[in-house]
């Protein structure tokens, strides 16, 4: 009985989110492996290697794994099935459409999006946006996992395993990368953010998102987040989506700004630790989740949030 | 080229569901229902491809109850062919899905499968995936953009961090995201003559597939509730409510 987490990296280094993923993985019960698949990925392995309860990390070393084809790695991970009997992954764009591949290979009904291990075969998992919580028992001798991590803690470091090289699956190369782009800035990534500062329709264009929702967030240190209303109507892209269909969160601190609450929207952020909304409509359904509401006009309190946050120091 | 594209008939995205108090599940008998919202992105990009020449016949296949013939029935007015009705009466999970859409596709030949990436109800996202898997076809999921490029298709996807454009080999699986398109409202005449377009029916278990759900419904239950806290007067009382008493700056 072993488990192989796959672990979410950017080759040269291993992603928070992984770390989560592992702590679902252990609570399965069994000595946890990790997969790292990428290219030039020693340095992804190596800090692998160092998390605690980690009994072996695997690398796949090769240029097919460079640029989160699915077909390479579903083979990958194909290859490397007789020698588990569940394979987690973190519920990232990558994991999301890679894991079912791996699933109907291995003849397997994936569970998507866990939350909770009730038992090696019994898990809960969220349907219908987050409103109805399902607990699940598979049938499968074995098991197909991806994690929604916003709800796992992370694992510390503390282990030393080693690091032994995998051989490449032969790629089916059926596709291939032709580009990517990917924003660079400084700013955490949602899925690990301690605060995310959001903003919805009330944010009226893209250059307001410019002008009071990123001075707010890199004053806290944030992510940058939108409902889906604000990245239909392009004021903001489509990665920074915070909700159903694009990323669920849970930082310590959200902030939603100019976002109504549509269902849609707070099946992502609703197990935020605290949250905080600005809105000038008094009966906007995101007052009914909110630790603190504000009724007033973005335009001005805003900027005056800014400003306050900068008097602490911040 | 042939287009197939797969359609779920789930619970109306606008419908407030309610879990049942005995943990049995969600009560949808009298909810109103409709085609999944990303299917119907779906039907739309097959149809773009069929007007632009690129595609020659778009067929719907649904699997589901009697009345998913009225979700087939949706999309033949807004302008596809011809749809398959493979009846089920009780629910199938993504990886039967999947097989019976694999005999569909034998059967029919398609050079392109555009499927939702996922259903509304039990947000799975998982049927492409797997239909590509089992086929030994490419896939690209969470399509933002696709393009045709004579054997190959072009695609651009939704990924964490921002875009990922790939170049699949035909035949191929394609999974739309939100902002592929902006699926077109039927038309009255388009409703008149999608009533005389054929669907065939056919009962799932004709395809041989082990229908026996892999994972068992122990139970549903509502999450965990989330009161609403406590309205502030102006931005320093904020300020200092998120210092002092939350303790999170």
């Amino acid at each position: 009985m072993t488990t192989l987490l796959l672990a979410e990296h950017d080759h040269a280094s291993l992603k928070d989110v992984t770390t989560k993923a592992l702590t679902a993985a252990a609570q399965l019960g069994a000595p946890v492996d990790v997969l790292v698949a990428g290219e030039n990925a020693r340095g992804a392995a190596e800090a692998a290697a160092k998390l605690s309860g980690v009994a072996k990390v695997l690398l796949a070393d090769a240029p097919a794994y460079a640029h989160d084809l699915a077909e390479p790695l579903a083979a990958l991970v194909r290859s490397l099935a007789p020698g588990y009997d569940a394979f987690v992954a973190p519920a990232t764009s990558r994991f999301k459409n890679v894991m079912p591949r791996v699933a109907a290979l291995l003849d397997v009904m994936q569970i998507s999006e866990i939350i909770k291990v009730v038992a090696p075969d019994t898990f809960e998992r969220p349907i219908y946006a987050g409103n109805a919580i399902q607990t699940v028992k598979s049938r499968d001798a074995k098991k197909v996992i991806t994690v929604r991590s916003s709800t796992f803690a992370a694992t510390g470091e503390g282990g030393s395993a080693p690091v032994e090289a995998v051989a490449a699956a032969a790629d089916p190369g059926l596709s291939s990368f032709v580009g990517e782009r990917v924003a660079r800035n400084n700013r955490p990534e949602l899925a690990s953010a301690r605060v995310i500062v959001s903003g919805g329709r009330g944010m009226r264009s893209s250059a307001n998102f410019t002008k009071y929702i990123e001075p707010l967030a890199d004053r806290l240190g944030a992510g940058v987040g939108a409902s889906r209303a604000a990245v239909d109507s392009g004021f903001a892209p489509n990665d920074w989506q915070v909700g159903q269909t694009g990323k669920v969160v849970a930082p310590e601190l959200y902030i939603a700004i100019g976002i109504s609450g549509a269902i849609q929207h707070l099946a992502g952020m609703k197990d935020s630790k605290v949250i905080v909304a600005i809105n000038k409509d008094a009966d906007a359904p995101i007052f009914q989740v909110a630790d603190y509401g504000l009724v007033a006009d973005l335009y001005e309190a805003v900027p005056e949030l800014t400003e306050e946050l900068g008097k602490l120091g911040r | 080229m042939k287009i197939l594209v797969p359609v779920k008939r789930v619970v109306d995205f606008n419908v407030q569901i309610r879990v049942k108090s005995d943990g049995s599940g969600v009560d949808i008998a009298k909810a109103k229902m409709s085609m999944n919202p990303f299917d119907e992105i779906a039907i739309e990009e097959a149809l773009r491809l069929q007007e632009a020449g690129k595609a020659s016949e778009v067929v719907l296949v649904s699997i589901g109850p009697a009345q998913a013939a009225e979700t087939i029935r949706t999309g033949l007015s807004m302008g596809a062919d011809r749809g398959i009705l493979v009846r089920s009466e009780a629910p199938v999970e993504p990886l039967a899905v999947a097989k019976i859409l694999k005999a569909v596709v034998e059967e029919e030949g398609p050079g392109l499968i555009i499927l939702g990436k996922q259903a509304i109800d039990d947000d799975s996202n998982q049927t492409g995936q797997m239909l590509a898997g089992l086929l030994g076809w490419a896939q690209a999921t969470f399509a933002s953009k696709l393009e045709v490029d004579g054997a190959y298709f072009k695609v651009t996807r939704e990924i964490d961090g921002g875009l990922q454009t790939v170049r699949l080999k035909a035949p191929a699986i394609v999974t739309t995201d939100l902002r592929l398109n902006e699926p077109r409202y039927a038309s009255l005449p388009n409703i008149m003559k999608a009533k005389k377009k054929p669907i065939v029916e056919r009962a799932a278990e004709l395809y041989g597939v082990d229908l026996a759900p892999r994972l068992e419904v122990l139970r549903t239950t509502e999450p965990p509730g989330r009161k609403a806290g406590v309205k502030v007067k102006d931005v320093a009382e904020l300020v200092s409510r998120l210092r002092n008493e939350a303790g999170v700056i």
